[in-house]
């Protein structure tokens, strides 16, 4: 079942109370509600206005230093034997990731509304470290909220957002990892709600978040285009990226809905194995259901309590996923699959030692994803993956299944 | 006229106020939840929240969410709750139910099955609190039709046309949520309270109940003045911790606890 989007029915998504079809929403206890419609209303009227997109583009030009290269992987293309493979470099962004595009975004927001206290939960601690980051320059107190066992896996970026200036709270409740950090900023919001702004680091949460989160994620995709464009003088065959929450997935697909002949693939975390129930799956796995302010594809038991998850990448251990993602998977546009720790571990490899790039672990899944796709490919056809990170934070991690200590 | 709205009528014809309890069913263990609420009423209690225990309860402080561990360790699953409000109405025919929790255990039910089983349990009312209005029109109704009151949230940060459109989707009463924090956290400010409660009474003529930081007889009697009932929760989840591994203790230490706020309830009656 595919339907053709058009410009048209892209525009009237979300709807005025933040549905993509079935899913999305807002749903969040009645103290946050005035918070959420001003924080819409006022996102709304900014959406349009000139200066704000100035400072946003300009943002992202000099202290991001977008655009975030195109580059032909000639190498690894030649030794999959298929389908170009082509590298769009959101690793080469300030604080190695995609993550940042819409932590200014969404800091702008907060100056724009004056306030000067933000909250942040994070997994990976990628998007913590990027709230850090624009809080550093725009003198705003930084709270994040951790899981407790992600601060230990991610230690270099718990240190990195303390010298930073932020105050990072370990969050031991449930499973201690980023489903329960989202639990305590959502539990910190409430208790601060006047003169905090929460920045949510992926395109899930109550309405608009996830709307302005792909707004200001975008940005990958049009450059995308337009670089393919320039290098290829075509649109590429197909799109890959890993889905944790699903930003960088969104920011990348979302300008190519409209063309059909462009492939869109969603790498999810298959941790030990879709059939061993421990993986961080929702799209390939899980059914719909609501969790954190909106109705998505989520992991549960049969009772609706929310499971736990694996994934050897913290940045993609969360049992949601963002509900235009659960849209596009029930319209049948875009692909849902997953990849395996030890695929994905496989892959960092390979593009460390055949491209000299070494992707952080949840853009590993993609690049896993994607090799298996561009053998099956012609040798014509053109395949991104976003790399949306690098793998520096992970180093530990790596180091540790191999048995070294550093 | 519903079982809530009936109990409230006749407190507010002789000049009472409501003493509503909160405990999370199955904590500390799913076989100790209707004794519990027996407990409740013989303290007192005029309506009972009943929690459904969530994994991700996010609009709860610390003693809640280990209340929601506690009884989800015993695997207390929603049709368990319905089933303990059905026994405990085996023996109390009178004290309104009003289920609690968060939206993804009923969506996980069905609502249609949600709503069937509750009303057929002797489910009297239930408030979500996570499923603002706006997106209450496909489960709402359900509850309605079958007699159960759906019972919304106001907060500090309400504004007065919301107030005014929450109320309307309400029945029974509405619940006044009294600080801006989770469950549990900050104490409350009385006279913040009274004022914002005088005005709710101005936007609608439902009852109106105030929980989050009642914690003793004296903050029950000084918001009972002011508002039509008292909805007491963390301080008697708290109890229950402390009394987990002893199931009498942990009866007398509730009834001891809440019994103090009925008397100085009462004792507002003219
Ligand atoms: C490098 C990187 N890629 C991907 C993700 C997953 O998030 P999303 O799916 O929102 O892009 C993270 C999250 O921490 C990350 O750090």
């Amino acid at each position: 079942m595919s339907v053709k989007l058009t410009d048209d029915m892209l525009k009237a998504l979300p709807d005025s109370r933040g549905h993509f079809g079935a899913f999305g929403g807002r749903f969040v206890s009645e103290t946050l509600m005035d918070s959420l419609m001003t924080l819409e209303k006022e996102y709304l009227r900014l959406k349009d206005d000139a200066d704000f997109q100035a400072e946003f583009d300009k943002d992202l030009a000099d202290y991001v230093g977008r655009p975030s290269p195109l580059y032909f992987a000639e190498r690894l293309t030649r030794e999959t034997g298929g389908a170009q493979i082509w590298l769009k470099r959101e690793d080469l962004n300030h604080t190695g990731a995609h993550k940042v595009n819409n932590t200014i975004g969404q800091a702008l927001l907060a100056r724009f509304l004056g306030k000067k206290r933000i909250i942040a939960e994070t997994g990976a601690g990628q998007h913590g470290v990027a709230t850090a980051t624009v809080c550093a320059r725009l003198g705003l107190e930084c709270h994040v909220f951790m899981g407790s066992e992600d601060v230990k896996r991610q230690s270099l970026n718990v240190y990195r957002m303390k010298l930073l200036g932020a105050t990072v709270h370990a969050v031991e409740s449930g499973t201690k990892t980023l489903k329960d950090a989202m639990n305590d900023a959502m539990r910190d919001w409430v208790a601060n709600v006047d003169e905090t702004f929460y920045i949510i680091g992926t395109v899930a949460g109550p309405h608009p978040y996830p709307l302005l989160v792909r707004d200001f994620q975008s940005v990958i995709g049009r450059e995308l285009r337009r670089q393919s464009m320039e290098k290829v003088g075509k649109l590429p065959d197909a799109l890959v990226a890993c889905v944790g929450g699903g930003s960088n997935a969104i920011g990348m697909f979302y300008p190519f809905l409209t063309d059909e002949s462009v492939e869109l693939y969603g790498v999810e975390a298959g941790g030990l194995g879709i059939a061993t129930g421990q993986h961080a799956a929702p799209l390939c796995a899980g059914r719909p259901g609501v969790l954190h302010g909106n109705r998505t594809y989520l992991m549960e038991d049969e009772n609706g309590q929310i499971a736990g998850t694996h994934s050897v990448s913290a940045g993609l251990d969360y049992p949601g996923v963002g509900p235009e993602h659960s849209w596009l998977k029930d319209i049948g546009r875009a692909n849902y699959v997953s990849v395996t720790d030890e695929e994905a571990l496989a892959g960092f490899r390979t593009l460390t030692q055949v491209e000299g790039i070494m992707p952080a672990l949840e853009s590993a899944h993609a690049v896993a994803y994607a090799l298996k796709l561009a053998a099956t490919m012609d040798k014509d056809k053109m395949l991104v993956i976003n790399v949306s990170g690098r793998g520096d934070k992970d180093i530990h991690t790596i180091a540790q299944l191999d048995g070294i200590e550093i | 006229m519903s079982r809530i709205e009936g109990v409230l009528k006749s407190l507010k014809d002789q000049g009472r106020k409501a003493l509503i309890p909160y405990i999370t069913a199955g904590d500390p263990h799913p076989d100790q939840t209707v004794e519990l609420m027996h407990t409740l009423v013989k303290a007192g209690a005029d309506i009972i929240e009943l929690g459904v225990p969530f994994s991700d309860p996010m609009a709860d402080g610390p003693v809640i969410q280990l209340a929601c561990e506690r009884a989800l360790k015993h695997g207390t699953s929603l049709r368990q709750v319905i089933g303990m409000v059905r026994e405990f109405r085996k023996t109390d025919s009178a004290t309104p139910v009003v289920l609690m929790g968060y939206l993804n255990p009923m969506e996980a039910m069905g609502y249609e099955a949600f709503a069937d089983a509750s009303a057929d349990a002797g489910i009297d009312g239930v408030l979500t609190v996570d499923l603002p209005p706006e997106e209450a029109d496909d489960v709402a109704p359900l509850f309605s039709q079958r007699g159960m009151d759906p019972i919304f949230l106001l907060a500090p940060t309400t504004t007065d046309s919301r107030i005014k459109a929450i109320s309307e989707h309400s029945s029974g009463y509405v619940y006044y949520v009294s600080i801006k924090g989770v469950t549990g956290s900050a104490t409350i400010n009385v006279e913040e309270v009274a004022a914002k409660v005088a005005h709710i009474h101005e936007l609608t003529a439902l009852p109106v109940g105030v929980g989050f930081g009642i914690r003793d007889a004296k903050t029950a009697g000084a918001i009972g003045k002011v508002s039509d009932g008292v909805i007491v929760g963390s301080v008697l989840v708290d109890t229950i911790a402390r009394h987990q591994s002893d199931p009498g203790a942990l009866n007398k230490a509730l009834y001891d606890l809440l019994y103090p706020m009925r008397e100085a309830l009462d004792s507002l009656a003219p």
